[in-house]
């Protein structure tokens, strides 16, 4: 156990280092960050000031070095548009974010597994197809339009919902919550369900199909047979054996909705790190850019670390396969 | 002394409603089981000997098959009982065994959560008692070191020691009747026989009746004390094992029992039953065995034969009864 779990911290570290050569190297690509700064008639001499300042005429080695050293102690350099440290636009914005990817997981986990045991369990019954037919509407419809559509009807017609922002927040620690507050919870409504809706179909569907094959199977007909009661077959034994895909597709969703969930910041105006990326991109803002890939690039890993934990958790078989290996 | 029969079946259908019209697999069969009795029931593959099992103990669900006839469990209607009455007698009363162990334990529960949780479905038992039950199960159906072995998962037992948990399972709320259904064709043949033993010798002593239901011949022999031949949903003949293997009525039991190879004696050829087994789609009418008879006459082909008592069995063949056919067969 202790060997599977270095090991894969091993393999982390590796994934890691090669996305901060991509991140890295997005400083040489995305053209010159002097002449992002500086204005038009800033002279030849303040210019390799600047560049000497930023260290940008070292060799590339050094420069890469730095950033690798500079990026372990969470230091990205300064923002070309804001004159601030990436790390602290960062920590400013990423808790918005995270409240909403959790909520939106949190959704689509509480609805999205027990509707696809329903629909596994009762086929035919007239809410399975209801269930399936509304899966089929959140896998289909772009989030931007779900998320224009909930405003709609929910901000403009209605009026009960806030169209955008995050509402009151409330500071604890260096973390701003919305959760804490009215305001914020009914402003994290509209946009979780925009982020979550798609993860959630796809969870149903997930569910709804491993739960078909699983109940197919023989051991359940033994576990009917030996008079177990439809819920100790169906949750007991039936829910835990389709577990191990749903934990890897939730889990690498997750990282998704964390990563990408810059159009529904975008439709909400809501001020966490999707949005800033997109600001970051149109003015090249490439330090945060490239924090932000670091960042994307480590929740991921950190999640399938998690998750291949889990696997071991949940099925005995990965536990000994691990032992031997 | 005649004791009351522990399974009783009248008039067993079961029928696969389909677009293209009913299929009928299992057609109107009948039997009883008395207590501490094994029944063994031979057939082909398709002969419809699994559905029979599984339509007994009421998991045929739908949209698959549906049945018809009435089962008796000690007097005791039960193919009629709602979901809810039905599903205490399964495990409580009535016990099955399936033919595949490697599949019939949940890969991610111990073996001892399984049998725990079984045993506490049926009786009322604490988790400890419960324990304790497990364990003398286990060692019953002849687990080595079972205290450890129960916390063991399914994978860490091979193929026979896993059949044996399955026993285990099936006997661990003293049912009284098993349902064997193939419980040794997925194991190695070394092993066949031990498991056939055991389960032998354990129904024997909780005078538990089985319903054995395989394609093996040799295992009836070894095991059954009457045996029930069926052939494309139909009971063939039916009788005490000695009689059916010894002395067999129906042309197609003649068949299955020239087919099986003697240690002794001179070495014929095997005897080969010509042709195959219908499908559900197209079983003749008469006597769904005329096309591959020997002796098939007129009547066998428009009439369909009930069973006639012969000596110690019942066989469903015209030749029994009709004298002229006799003659000339």
């Amino acid at each position: 156990m202790l060997a599977f779990a270095i090991r894969r911290l091993l393999e982390a570290a590796i994934v890691m280092v090669a996305v901060a050569l991509l991140a890295f190297v997005l400083f040489r690509f995305v053209g010159d960050p002097v002449n992002q700064m500086v204005g038009q008639d800033t002279s030849l001499e303040d210019r390799m000031q600047l560049r000497k300042d930023l260290g940008l005429d070292d060799p590339i080695v050094v420069q890469f070095g730095r950033f690798i050293w500079n990026a372990a102690q969470f230091d990205f350099g300064i923002s070309y548009q804001v004159k601030q440290p990436v790390t602290t636009i960062i920590a400013s914005r990423f808790p918005a974010t995270l409240e909403l990817a959790l909520t939106a997981a949190v959704f689509a986990i509480l609805l999205g597994i027990p509707m696809g045991v329903y629909t596994g369990i009762y086929r035919d019954s007239w809410l399975s197809r209801i269930f399936l037919s509304v899966s089929l509407i959140g896998i289909s419809l772009p989030t931007f339009l779900i998320g224009i559509l909930l405003i709609y009807v929910f901000a403009v017609n209605l009026g009960i919902l806030p169209s955008f922002g995050r509402g009151e927040v409330v500071q604890l620690g260096g973390w701003t919550t919305g959760f804490l507050t009215i305001s914020g919870l009914k402003a994290l409504i509209l946009p979780s369900i925009t982020l979550g809706l798609f993860q959630m179909t796809l969870i149903t569907r997930l569910v709804r199909s491993q739960m078909l094959e699983v109940l197919r199977t023989d051991y359940i007909k033994f576990a009917r047979a030996r008079g177990l009661s439809d819920k100790a077959v169906n949750f007991g034994h039936a829910l835990k054996n389709t577990l191990i895909p749903v934990i890897t597709i939730i889990g690498l969703q997750l990282g998704a909705v964390i990563a990408f969930a810059i159009i529904t910041e975008t439709v909400f105006q809501w001020p966490g790190m999707g949005l800033l990326f997109i600001q970051s991109v149109q003015n090249a803002d490439i330090p945060v850019m490239s924090a932000y890939l670091l960042l994307v690039a480590f929740l991921f890993v950190l999640i399938n670390f998690i998750v291949d934990l889990l696997y071991v958790w949940v099925d005995p078989r990965i536990r000994i396969h691990g032992r031997e290996a | 002394m005649i004791r009351q029969p522990v399974l009783s079946v009248r008039n067993l259908r079961v029928e696969f409603p389909t677009r293209r019209g009913t299929l009928v697999a299992v057609d109107d069969i009948s039997f009883d089981i008395a207590p501490g009795e094994v029944l063994g029931v031979v057939g082909e593959s398709g002969a419809g000997k699994s559905l029979t099992g599984a339509a007994i103990i009421g998991l045929l669900e739908p949209p698959g098959p549906i049945s018809r006839g009435i089962v008796e469990l000690k007097v005791r209607r039960i193919d009629n009982l709602p979901p809810s009455q039905m599903r205490p007698i399964r495990g409580k009363r009535i016990g099955m065994v399936f033919q595949d162990p490697l599949t019939s334990l949940n890969p991610l529960y111990r073996v001892g959560e399984q049998l725990i949780e079984t045993i506490r479905t049926h009786l009322e038992l604490s988790e400890r008692e419960a324990r304790a039950r497990a364990i003398a199960l286990l060692k019953e159906v002849g687990i080595q070191g079972a205290e450890r072995r129960i916390d063991g998962y399914p994978h860490e037992f091979s193929g026979g020691m896993r059949q044996r948990v399955v026993l285990a399972l099936a006997l661990c709320a003293e049912p009284e009747l098993i349902i064997a259904d193939e419980p040794t064709t997925a194991l190695d043949v070394s092993i066949q026989a031990q498991i056939i033993q055991l389960l032998k010798k354990l129904c024997r002593e909780r005078d538990t009746a089985v319903l054995l239901i395989t394609h093996d011949m040799g295992v009836i022999a070894e095991t059954a004390d009457r045996v029930a031949v069926m052939y494309a949903g139909r009971i063939a003949e039916i009788g005490p094992v000695r009689d059916v293997v010894k002395d067999p009525h129906h042309p197609y039991t003649k068949g299955l029992m020239g087919s099986i190879p003697a240690l002794e004696g001179a070495a014929n050829r095997l005897v080969q039953i010509p042709g195959s087994m219908p499908r559900l789609t197209a079983i003749p009418p008469g006597c769904a065995f005329n096309p591959r008879c020997p002796h098939v006459f007129d009547r066998c082909r428009v009439e369909r034969p009930e069973l006639f008592p012969i000596e110690r069995s019942h066989a469903a063949c015209w030749l029994l009864v009709d004298d002229t056919a006799k003659a000339t067969a």
